[in-house]
């Protein structure tokens, strides 16, 4: 039962208010793009055991959605931010790091 | 190897059981094998057994990071089924059956295949129509399915409330010869078996890397040394994507957890196993008396063999609602399983990028009913370079947009 | 044999005696006691039959680790099986009933397998009952399931009602010993919300039983200041009769709490369930204390030694008359010195230890007149149904006799094992304490919380700390660290209080008594009571190579009874590592789940049953349509009328009715559970462009254009009539499931994608009713209701215009899902009734009839129209179904093209939609395939497409049906079979899929 954190509306809630939404900062590949872009964007995803950046929206709340940085083998939680970036912010970053100094960005399926 | 028989028991009562030797032998790895299968569990072990019976491939390593059956071959609901919509689907589910109908003969092992028969309960006109469906698809399948109404129904499960005020059942898709077997003797009796053929099942072995020389295979490194092969299958649900990326390639998979519960043990009351997937649950009861229920995945990545709780609160309130005398019993135990799910929700049984490395994964919460078949199939594949039972369920699908969407008969992959 | 002494009994109001059943033999007790004690009290050890053997099984402990005394408890609406009696609390006019066994308690026939035990070793099963095949199924596994199971399946609806409370707190303490109770002390004085949980009736745990002194008082005063002190801090929230039952991420808890279980009839909830989210937890659970392995420990009569005290101090219930201890530590001469303080005689105490000196204890039971025989152990005890004696070896040897000494009740310590349960759920790890022999939690790996840190503490017995003085330190310390890592301050002085410590000798590890006991001793030293698993069968699992814990405990089912081992794990263990030669950490343990204990199923489902089960959504003209024979069908969360049945009217009439009602007068349809969502804002309709295949940023404010959604894998998911309502502003209709879910893919869009594009949705289906006025009178009811101009030069098909009908403010849409001249209508949602009787009024003499969900199927059947659904499953893309014409040509993108451009999806072998027609006018069967030449490679017959629609139609006095078949565009005319599940083959031709009115001139008048 995770308690996450939504930075539009501001509150720390239950995760039965939210909807997880899978990878986040997806690149989209549209009409022109090659077989493999294409079924990359749609299908490979990042499944790290560690740290995994991904979206959520807040369904029962304010229904915006947001990115947040979570450990899938702790379930811990670096934080929170805005969906409206294609990378996560410096300072998540630097939260992660902090915690997991030999943690290095980068897909780590 | 010693027979496994009441004679065999009787005999070992009379001196205190001394005489019975190891299930499996305890082996350490050679220098090279023709086969190495990663992963032992139920598909893994089942993979390597049909190379050695049906091919007679035997130099054949089965590695295990941990224990034996340990990942969801032991946590999940037993149940067994093969009542799916789509070709492919009711072939390999279907062939898995079967195979669970003489498992028990063939390995010498009673895995305690029950076939008592499975209810998936209609309780919208939607499922109704998605089940006849099914029911039509199964009948030119070869699968015997039947669209049954609530009386039936209630007829087979006297303790179910057709008549709930929420979603009152409307029928059900039965499949009489779907049921359970008990989940760690399927491994076991594969290992045994394997063993018995020469195999070499290693426990406590964890691959760390996957070599390979000009786009093919040539072996793993672990931790117990550098092992060769000439062809690899990675069996391994819940991992499969950490041991993609070890070879190089990816794989449209996300793993969840999964969870599950049982109750305290009762006299049997209910000799089918039900789902009922509008209201998400599903129970049957099992050689024990515990009534053995499966519940939901989390919508989010998850390594920790745990989840939310607010999933088993949704899912017993619909057993609840289903039969009501679940509200006086007490729950025993939950926890969870981690499951592989692809971008259709169907397995994935394939040749990979890398020459020689084969991949069996994503199997999601279905995968315990498809041990036999699955190994069955994918010891083909391995053996042969393709089986009419996994063409279908290539990696290369994903590229060509043609997808095996058992969802669509209001079904789901369980 | 056991029974009520005069004295003692400090939890007993003896003033109030209790009435109770066992068996339907009336017995008596006070209040105050548990089911337990009132059965000692009355001599009755004798409770209910193990597992497999049906062995006799009496009470072995006094609180949850019970693992043999389970009842049937109450009848009828109150049933409930595998109660525990030990944490039952006894109430007036309770009955019981004991379980598994056939045909009663004192004899039963299953106790043949004790006999046949030496057949039936670990895993049997898995080695027999194979041949011949059939007879698993039908002779082997009822047999098997029939012998076990234990309790009886409840048959009656659940009578009691059950309640979900959330509560919130800084420090949650679980456990009211004087661990929780400093714990929670310290944490309230630092002004930190606190709740104290407590699973028993009564604070205190084993402390005030054991006589533990704290500031040199007895216990219990420190306890009663202390829950003084707690009740009237404001931040402290305190709760007896609830268990910490289970420990989640992020400091979720459940709190277990048993209301009215003590008091049936009081009003309110039986049980309610705590969703507790801490700060922090703090588990003082205690410690369970474990039995010793030796031949006939399971004989009933054999008891913990420290339950047995529990009986004699708190309930003044003798176990036994004359009772034999058998210890490896000091604690168990507690009870020794407790029996003979109640006057009970002790022959011996068996110390396996060999000690140099004497212990505090040991000289005060010897000084008691106690006979301490050090290194000595049980070699078996002897009896039946009751232990009769005990026979006396050295701990040393193999068994061989010493002495054999008459008693009736044995009162065993193999030592302690902290509660890790709550610790472990989430992760946290153990570390072997060498000292104690047992698993202490590791404060170096707790369970990691949100913010990575540790959010669990064990404190007291709990954290191993089995001093009185180190449990209320520990705690203390554990407190302040805990609300100082929270931000509290605590007072700097403030100190634990004082426990007095006592000199306990060392104790020993015994996992088997005595030491080489024999092949034959050893199948009969149980391990797990419930599961009949012995110390035989751990070794014949290593012997067969089940090394691994999980291995072992599956093979042989220890700890896998309804007391999940509490009792066996740790001897299980041992007794595993011991056979493979390994030290016990190295074995490691079993996984910890939930719950600590088992809790009811109705506590969890909580107060969501029946009609509350599931909230439904309810439409303006929810309670007309169920006040007019509406049939309900279930649509999402929604209820719609699936027809309107009347008297002497079967539902297919109905439908028929319905349907030709509405071809030739006119029908209403309640719309208003179609999604309506406004698009508004300067990127409008370029966002609009991209998720509809359509071109929608052409549309004319006034107009209307069907329009298909797609799924970025180019699936259709979903259709509808969009409107555009002003030049930055569209309505988007969407189907009755699809509104939320739309709603959230646009969003999902919008925030995520294409965030700088100026646009805002809003998903404002429940602020409308909407009504489908369909039919040829549709027109002249509305001219009725008077008010705007609707007639064709005005509104023209596939126009929309806002104004007044009837004195109601309405948005009238021109559109048709049914062929015929339609007016869909949305009007305020708080109107929506009134309108619909406007409606009903003026349509009175024009055959205004309601019609349902498959009247509506119908008759978009007759005319060919699409179901998202029906036609779609989710692997349909547009252009299977002959709607390329509704996907754009001009656009460069929209959601799904570049999907739609893959291998298999311009595949001109998928199969197309087409009409299908049986050749004799029956209907088609719904979901039908049609069959082709042979089999494919897996045996499976070829199919060439299949009925995706299918109903009888009035209109057209024919079976009618849509489908998708190979080619089937291309091969009109053609015959196709087939095979239905009924054992018939229907014959139907491929038609075009457009039934009536085939030139669409109806809807355009």
């Amino acid at each position: 039962m995770l308690t996450i954190h939504c930075p539009n509306c501001g509150i720390t809630a239950e995760e039965t208010e939210f909807h997880a939404g899978g990878e986040a900062h997806l690149k989209r590949f549209g009409p022109g793009s090659s077989d493999a872009e294409f079924e990359s964007y749609l299908f490979m995803r990042d499944n790290p055991k560690g740290v995994h950046f991904e979206r959520w929206r807040h369904n029962n709340g304010c229904g915006k959605w947001f990115h947040v940085a979570r450990d899938t083998t702790t379930l811990e939680v670096f934080g929170s931010y805005s969906a409206q970036t294609t990378e996560p912010p410096q300072d998540i970053l630097d939260v992660i790091t902090d915690r997991h100094p030999d943690w290095t960005q980068g897909r780590n399926a | 190897m010693k027979k496994y028989s009441v004679f065999a028991v009787a005999r070992e009562a009379m001196r205190h059981h001394t005489g019975w030797t190891r299930a499996w032998r305890d082996a350490a790895p050679k220098k090279k094998y023709d086969v190495i299968i990663i992963g032992a569990g139920g598909h893994g072990l089942a993979t390597a057994y049909y190379l050695g019976k049906n091919f007679g491939i035997t130099n054949v390593a089965i590695l295990e990071k941990g224990w034996l059956g340990g990942g969801n071959t032991g946590r999940n609901t037993t149940i067994i089924r093969s009542n799916y919509l789509q070709d492919p689907s009711a072939a390999i589910y279907e062939k898995s059956r079967s195979l669970y109908e003489t498992m028990s003969q063939d390995l010498n092992y009673n895995v305690m295949f029950s076939p008592r028969g499975v209810i998936m309960l209609a309780q919208t006109e939607h499922e109704v129509r998605g089940y006849k469906r099914t029911a039509h698809a199964n009948n030119l399948q070869g699968v015997s399915t039947e669209f049954i109404g609530p009386e039936k129904v209630k007829q087979l499960v006297p303790i179910i409330n057709i008549d709930g005020p929420r979603y009152p059942v409307l029928g059900g898709l039965w499949q009489a010869r779907g049921g359970t077997a008990r989940h760690d003797a399927v491994a076991w009796g594969y290992a045994r078996a394997c063993s018995d053929m020469g195999m070499d099942v290693i426990q406590k072995c964890e691959v760390t890397g996957i070599r390979q020389s000009g786009g093919k295979v040539t072996g793993v490194s672990t931790n117990k040394g550098d092992i060769d092969c000439d062809k690899l299958g990675m069996v391994v649900a819940g991992h499969s994507g950490h041991l993609a990326d070890m070879a190089g390639f990816r794989l449209p998979i996300e793993s969840v957890s999964l969870q599950a519960l049982v109750s305290e043990p009762i006299k049997p009351c209910m000799d089918v196993v039900v789902m009922a997937n509008t209201v998400h649950g599903y129970m049957s009861q099992s050689d024990k008396g515990e009534m053995v229920i499966g519940g939901g995945t989390d919508g989010y990545n998850n390594y920790t063999q745990r989840g939310s709780f607010h999933h088993i609160e949704e899912t017993v309130r619909a057993l609840i609602e289903t039969f009501p005398m679940v509200s006086r019993l007490k729950m025993l135990r939950q926890w969870g399983g981690i499951v592989d799910v692809t971008g259709d929700r169907s397995p994935i049984l394939s040749k990979t990028p890398v020459e020689g490395v084969f991949v069996n994964c994503g199997w999601g919460t279905g995968g315990f009913k498809a041990i036999p078949g699955s190994g069955w199939a994918m010891a083909e594949l391995m053996a042969k370079g393709r089986s009419p039972l996994t063409d279908a369920f290539g990696l290369n699908r994903f590229v060509e947009g043609r997808f095996i969407d058992e969802s669509v008969a209001a079904g789901v992959a369980h | 044999m056991s029974t009520r002494l005069a004295t003692g009994g400090r939890l007993l109001k003896k003033s109030q005696a209790v009435e109770f059943t066992f068996n339907g033999k009336t017995m008596r007790g006070y209040a105050g006691d548990t089911l337990a004690s009132a059965l000692l009290a009355n001599d009755q050890m004798l409770v209910g039959r193990s597992f497999k053997y049906h062995r006799p099984r009496g009470i072995v402990a006094a609180g949850p680790e019970e693992p043999n005394a389970l009842v049937n408890l109450g009848d009828e609406a109150s049933f409930e099986p595998n109660q525990r009696v030990t944490t039952t609390e006894l109430f007036e006019g309770l009955t019981a009933t004991s379980q598994n066994h056939w045909p009663s308690l004192e004899f039963d026939v299953g106790a043949i397998n004790k006999h046949l035990s030496r057949f039936l070793p670990a895993g049997f099963y898995y080695k027999m009952f194979m041949y011949p095949r059939s007879f698993w199924k039908h002779v082997y596994e009822p047999i098997i399931r029939q012998s076990a199971g234990l309790g009886k399946a409840p048959k009656t609806k659940d009578g009691d009602t059950y309640e979900h409370f959330y509560a919130f707190c800084d420090v949650l303490v679980i456990g009211g010993g004087v661990a929780g109770l400093e714990a929670a002390l310290s944490a309230g004085r630092s002004g930190a919300r606190v709740i104290l949980i407590e699973q028993t009736a009564e604070w205190g745990g084993r402390t005030p039983v054991d006589g533990g002194i704290i500031d040199e008082a007895d216990a219990q005063s420190f306890v009663d200041r202390a829950v003084a002190e707690l009740s009237a801090m404001e931040n402290v929230t305190l709760r007896t009769r609830t268990m910490g039952a289970g420990v989640y991420d992020h400091g979720y808890v459940l709190g277990y709490e048993r209301v009215t279980d003590h008091q049936p009839g009081v009003a309110g909830p039986r049980h309610r369930l705590w969703r507790i989210r801490a700060g922090h937890i703090i588990t003082a659970t205690g410690a369970i204390e474990r039995p010793l392995s030796f031949a006939g420990n399971d004989i009933p009569g054999v008891m913990l030694a420290a339950a047995m005290r529990d009986y004699v101090v708190n309930f003044g219930v003798s176990v036994g008359d004359r009772t034999v201890v058998v210890t490896n530590n000091d604690d168990a001469y507690l009870t020794a010195i407790a029996l003979k303080h109640a006057g009970l005689d002790v022959p011996a105490i068996l110390d396996a230890r060999v000690l140099p000196q004497d212990s505090e204890l040991m000289a005060q039971a010897k000084a008691l007149g106690i006979r301490v025989l050090m290194g000595h152990a049980v070699s078996s005890v002897k009896g039946g149904k009751r232990v009769t004696g005990v026979v006396v070896c050295s701990q040393a040897g193999e068994g061989a006799v010493l002495e054999e000494i008459a008693c009736d009740a044995v009162a065993m310590s193999g030592g302690w094992s902290p509660v890790v349960h709550l610790w472990s759920h989430c992760g946290g790890k153990l570390v072997w304490d060498e000292a104690h022999a047992c698993f202490n939690p590791d404060p170096n790996n707790p369970p990691i919380g949100a913010d990575g840190a540790g959010f669990v503490t064990a404190a007291g017995a709990a954290s191993g700390m089995f001093q009185l003085d180190d449990v209320l330190n520990d705690a203390h310390a554990a407190a302040d660290g805990v609300t100082r890592s929270l931000g509290f301050k605590t007072p700097k002085d403030a100190k634990a209080p004082k426990g007095a410590r006592r000199d306990d000798a060392p104790m020993m590890p015994v996992w088997l008594m005595p030491q080489g006991a024999s092949a034959k001793l050893r199948e009969k030293a149980w391990l797990d009571y419930q599961n009949d698993v012995k110390v035989s069968d751990v070794r014949l699992a290593a012997q067969e190579g089940f090394v691994s814990v999980e291995h072992a405990k599956r093979y042989t089912t220890l700890g896998m009874a309804t007391d999940q081992g509490k009792l066996s794990n740790i001897n299980g263990l041992a007794t595993l590592a011991n056979a493979v030669n390994a030290p016990i950490p190295s074995v490691g343990t079993t996984t910890f789940r939930p719950p600590y204990h088992p809790i009811s199923m109705a506590a969890i489902g909580g107060e969501a049953r029946g009609a509350v089960f599931q909230p439904v959504r309810r439409t303006p003209l929810h309670d007309w349509h169920d006040a007019n024979g509406a049939e309900w069908e279930p649509v999402g969360h929604w209820r719609r009328p699936y027809a309107y049945r009347r008297a002497n009217e079967t539902t297919h009439d109905a439908v028929m009715r319905e349907v030709s009602n509405t071809r030739e007068k006119m029908g209403l349809l309640d719309a208003s559970t179609l999604g309506k969502i406004i698009v508004k804002g300067p990127d409008a309709g370029k966002f609009l462009d991209m998720m509809y295949t359509n071109m929608m940023s052409t549309l004319k404010p006034g107009k209307c254009r069907y329009g298909l959604m797609c799924s970025e894998n180019g699936f259709l998911i979903d259709d509808g009539v969009v409107a555009r309502i002003e030049e930055d502003t569209w309505l988007c209709h969407t189907t009755t499931g699809g509104a939320e879910r739309i709603h959230g893919h646009m969003e999902e869009w919008l925030q995520t994608e294409w965030w700088d594009w100026n646009v805002y949705v809003a998903n404002v289906t429940e602020q409308y009713a909407q009504v489908a006025v369909v039919g040829p009178n549709a027109r002249k009811c509305l001219e009725r209701l008077g008010g705007m101009d609707v007639s064709k030069e005005t509104l023209g098909f596939m126009d929309w215009a806002d104004g007044e009908l009837g004195g109601f403010k309405v948005r009238v849409y021109r559109i048709s899902f049914s062929g015929e001249l339609s007016y869909e209508i949305a009007v305020d949602a708080s109107h929506g009734r009134a309108f619909w009787d406007a409606l009903l009024v003026a349509g009175h003499d024009l055959g205004v009839m309601p019609y349902g969900t498959e009247s509506l199927h119908i008759l978009r059947a007759e005319k060919g129209f699409i179901m998202i659904g029906d036609e779609t499953d989710g692997t349909i893309i547009p252009q299977d179904l002959g709607l390329s014409w509704a996907i754009s040509k001009k656009k460069d993108d929209y959601l799904g093209k570049r999907a739609q451009e893959r291998s298999h999806m311009t595949d001109p072998n998928r199969w197309k939609l087409v009409g299908l027609e049986t050749v004799d006018g029956s209907t088609l069967p719904d979901g039908a395939y049609a069959v082709g030449e042979g089999t494919n490679e897996n045996g499976q017959r070829n199919v060439i497409g299949r009925v995706t629609s299918s109903y009888h139609s009035p209109n057209l006095g024919k079976g009618i049906a849509m489908g998708l078949v190979l080619n089937g565009p291309d091969r009109m005319g053609e015959t196709l079979s087939f095979p239905g599940t009924d054992g018939k083959t229907y014959e139907a031709r491929i038609t075009d899929p457009v039934f009536y009115d085939k030139e669409g001139e109806k809807p355009n008048v």
